[in-house]
């Protein structure tokens, strides 16, 4: 059956603009640009930041200066001008108190569906909002400190909580990590910090939106999340960005340590404004994500919807330490256009009976290429344990790309690991089925492929499938052809 | 230093001699080699290709070369025989062909290269190392081309059809630690069709270092069965590069036995070029002791409607250490593509490693690709079963071991053949020293 490139479902959706890419006009205090030792001791100054944590990012800095920007991914990422981006970007103005909002922010973040005022907000969901290089707002502190709960930006839990952020900041992602990891380390602005204390099960849903507005400007958000034995929470990560021609660049970090017997989620719908249909603009999204699942019995689950974004090399990972440690990602990443996405996970098991699974569905359209790229590692000590993982790739254009580049080492003869992948457009015999049964065949291709990312949408809160549901039909259906 | 540079010493001081033991077609190409050489060196584990191979250990040894082209002694008692086929059997030492009749017929010929240059300088030309030049060679490929002095060419004409089995049994046998650049040219134009059976064993326990190039080219509608086994000790390593371009309708059945031996690594890149060509690969790899086995195929479909199945085991004991990478590529346009790849692999010591990598990138939509890897062991159930019915646990892993290795071997369309392999496989799971023909081969173990 022929999917004509023309129909009308086709026209329609792809003319679609990028929902989210108005720009707030909102005083902004920005930082000249520039990467420098001074940079980085002016953004650790305007946090006001101890002595330890300024040496943190210096020594990250001067590491960094010995690196050179890596290229191995299957993404063509143009030389960045690290000189030509501000690192530094407060949209909460000079004069106004930490404590005030401006009516714009919380205009804008109301205009992308996360609202401030705790009253107006769904129950279940606190919210860290943060835009550019500081957090704006977090909601439902209170209620989630009577338990015990922190949550709130990192520069908070920095002035407040310096022992926790000490012990844990750049123990599961050093600074030497790689390249951005090292970037990150430097001159990381706002973020979030979590921790939930032992046995605390963390009654709502926890969420970030970053959204970077100003122009010319990077975001370098940190998150690092700690869940103490027996604890549990939900987290969910937002994001968009400005349409604008110049790319931007968003080099974040999350660390997550597990402890003993504890649960942790961790979803995303990444959203960055992706560039025009030409491929002009669009944010590059180089983030470096990792769990460590420290205690036994632990259990981390990655879930992402990745629909944005210029260029996205990321690779949420886990560190299965912990015996009968569970690890789970799971991901939907669709590219359109010119995009470039080059995403996977990777899962290192080191603890006996550890278990992991993956799960990938890839989808591709337009210009775009899509890579999925994991590796399975089986340490000498992981005595039993299994990984399973599934990638599928579905191509709706003969111009795009898709590509599976998975890794297995094995170092235990005790391990069971299964690794399978497909690659293929969709099926004429589930059109077919679909259009016997009168359903038209724009509609078959639309149900198709919902049902194709189902497994993974699955995984995601409510909220947020919903969400990611909207944004799959967004950015997907409209190249199906 | 990189331990090429010795070979590119070896070859500045003694390029006199090399080309006196060749042809000037053969020695027309050295220079080439060697700047790409001197440009590009040799590859590092950190090339994706090479990751879990180190090439540069492998020629660091101060290998001697036969450049003075000196006759080795060998037996040819080691027979090999496909019992219930016809063959031809030709005995290569070092990298001549010391053994067997040559064939120099208008439909085919099967000779040294040497040989062939001098006969055929046009079909040499066109043939001969003629992808280098688009980038296609690597490292060892040029080392290859700058060192070789002869080799072994089978071509078939247009439309004739061999109906014997050409078998060549590559010898390592000299006295001294060697490294030998052995070459192969098969050429099947339109039509024609052909058998291989490539045998690898070893003369002595000294160390020796093979670095093999085969280069195939196979004409619009030809069919090609290409089998290479190893069979021989720790102390003898191969490297090979295979580098196969299919026309049009073309049909290769590959598959790669590796049952005892040192590090072998072999490259194979199959261009799948015309339309509705097909290759079935293949490959068993039993490793123990200190073996390493490393299998690097590439299958690019660059023409539409092209078929690709790709099927490789391993089964580690010992400290062996197995990889496995497939790279399945389909270039814009390469529409209908269809193409299965799988590899599963069994480690049955604390020390054994596997490494696996099974890749697709695909620039085409209309295509079905599906690709698998497994690791593990034997499956519980199935020993408990025969356990029961009081096939002792040894015998039964046996059992299960040969079930596995069937999977690999019962592709082979060939029967004899099959049988063959397939005793070759039981012997080398009783860890028996030879393969019960000439019964000659030193012992393995």
């Amino acid at each position: 059956m022929s999917q004509s490139p023309d129909n009308s479902i086709v026209r329609n959706i792809a003319d679609k603009e990028y929902e989210y890419g108005f720009t707030t006009d909102v005083e902004t205090e920005i930082i000249p640009q520039g990467l420098s030792e001074e940079v980085v001791r002016l953004i650790s100054a305007k946090k006001g930041e101890p002595e330890w944590l300024l040496e943190f990012r210096l020594e990250a800095f001067r590491y960094w200066q010995t690196l050179e920007q890596p290229s191995w991914g299957h993404v063509d990422l143009p030389p960045i001008d690290y000189q030509a981006i501000s690192y530094y970007a407060d949209p909460r103005g000079k004069k106004r108190g930490p404590t005030e909002i401006d009516p714009e922010l919380e205009k804008t973040f109301n205009k992308l569906g996360i609202p401030l005022n705790e009253r107006l907000a769904l129950s279940g969901v606190a919210v860290d909002a943060v835009m550019d290089s500081v957090s704006v707002k977090t909601t439902f502190k209170q209620q989630l400190a009577e338990r015990g709960i922190i949550f709130c930006s990192i520069s908070e839990a920095v002035a407040n909580h310096p022992e926790l952020v000490r012990k844990y900041l750049g123990s599961v992602v050093p600074y030497r990590d790689n390249y951005f990891a090292a970037l990150n380390s430097a001159v990381f602005s706002d973020g979030s910090f979590v921790y939930i204390p032992k046995g605390v099960r963390c009654p709502m849903e926890l969420s970030t939106y970053f959204r970077i507005n100003a122009i010319n400007t990077g975001q370098f958000e940190r998150t690092l999340i700690v869940c103490d034995d027996g604890g549990y929470v939900s987290y969910l990560e937002g994001c968009t960005a400005p349409m604008r021609d110049e790319n931007q660049l968003h080099a974040a970090i999350v660390e997550i340590v597990v402890c003993q017997d504890a649960e942790v989620k961790y979803s995303t719908v990444q959203n960055w404004y992706p560039g025009d249909k030409e491929g002009k603009g669009g944010v590059y999204n180089l983030v470096t994500k990792r769990g460590l699942l420290r205690g036994d019995r632990s259990k981390l689950s990655w879930t992402q919807v990745e629909t944005g974004s210029a260029i996205t090399w990321k690779y949420p990972s886990c560190v299965l330490k912990g015996n009968n440690s569970v690890a789970e990602f799971y991901s939907v990443a669709v590219t359109n256009n010119h995009q470039q996405a080059d995403t996977g996970t990777k899962m290192v098991h080191l603890g006996s009976n550890t278990r992991s699974t993956i799960v990938s569905k890839g989808i591709s359209a337009g210009h775009s290429q899509n890579t999925y790229r994991g590796l399975v590692r089986m340490g000498n000590r992981a005595d039993g344990s299994r990984n399973y993982s599934s990638c599928d790739s579905l191509l709706l254009s003969p111009t795009c790309g898709a590509h599976t580049f998975p890794y297995v080492d094995v170092n235990n003869p005790t391990c069971v690991v299964e690794h399978e992948a497909t690659t293929s457009k969709i099926s004429e015999d589930q059109l077919m089925y679909c259009t016997q049964r009168g359903i038209p065949p724009e509609e078959a291709v639309a149900l198709i492929v919902n049902g194709y990312a189902k497994d993974v949408l699955n995984k995601l809160p409510m909220e947020f499938a919903v969400e990611a549901q909207k944004l799959l039909s967004v950015s997907l259906e409209g190249s199906v052809g | 230093m990189s331990s090429i540079n010795q070979y590119i010493d070896l070859y500045l001081q003694h390029a006199d001699l090399l080309n006196q033991g060749s042809h000037p077609l053969i020695n027309a190409h050295r220079a080439a080699a060697l700047s790409g050489l001197q440009t590009h060196g040799l590859p590092s584990r950190k090339d994706e290709r090479y990751k879990y191979t180190d090439i540069d250990k492998a020629l660091a040894p101060d290998y001697g070369l036969n450049l003075q082209r000196l006759s080795i002694p060998f037996s040819t008692r080691y027979q090999c025989r496909v019992p219930g086929m016809r063959s031809r059997l030709y005995h290569v030492v070092d990298d001549t062909l010391a053994g067997g009749d040559i064939l120099d017929t208008p439909q085919i010929f099967v000779g040294p290269l040497t040989l062939f240059a001098e006969r055929y300088p046009e079909k040499f030309k066109k043939y001969y190392d003629s992808e280098s030049e688009s980038g296609k060679s690597n490292a060892l490929a040029r080392l290859n081309t700058m060192l070789v002095q002869n080799g072994i060419v089978v071509f078939v004409a247009k439309g004739y059809k061999e109906s014997d089995l050409l078998q060549f049994i590559n010898l390592s046998a000299g006295g001294v630690p060697m490294l030998t650049n052995r070459r192969q040219l098969i050429i099947l134009e339109s039509g024609a069709e052909a058998t291989i059976l490539a045998c690898n064993h070893s003369g002595s326990q000294i160390d020796h270092l093979t670095n093999e190039v085969v280069e195939v080219w196979q004409e619009e509608g030809s069919k090609l069965q290409y089998y290479t086994i190893d069979d021989t000790v720790a102390s003898d390593s191969i490297l090979n590069t295979t580098h196969i371009v299919q026309s049009a309708g073309s049909r290769l059945e590959y598959a790669s036995i590796t049952l005892s031996g040192g590090l072998a690594r072999r490259e194979v890149d199959i261009y799948l070029r015309g339309a509705d060509a097909s290759v079935q690969a293949s490959g068993f790899v039993v490793g123990d002791g200190e073996q390493h086995v490393d299998n690097n195929l590439l299958v690019v479909h660059d023409a539409p409607a092209c078929q690709s199945d790709v099927l490789y085991k391993y089964i580690l004991d010992g400290q062996a250490v197995g990889a496995f990478a497939g790279k399945v590529y389909v270039s814009p346009g390469a529409e209908q593509t269809d193409s299965q790849e799988t590899n599963a692999n069994m480690c049955m010591s604390p020390e054994a490693r596997m490494y696996t990598q099974p890749m697709l990138e695909i620039y085409a939509d209309d295509v079905k690709c599906n690709h698998g890897s497994t690791v593990g062991q034997f499956n519980d159930n199935a020993l408990f079963y025969m356990n029961q019915r009081g096939i002792s646990p040894e015998d039964g892993r046996k059992l299960l071991q040969q079930a596995f290795a069937w999977d690999v071997i019962e592709r082979i369309p060939l029967l004899p053949l099959r049988q063959r392999l397939m005793r070759m496989v039981e012997s080398r799971f009783r860890l028996a020293d030879s393969c019960n023909d000439c019964g000659i081969c030193i012992s393995k173990v």
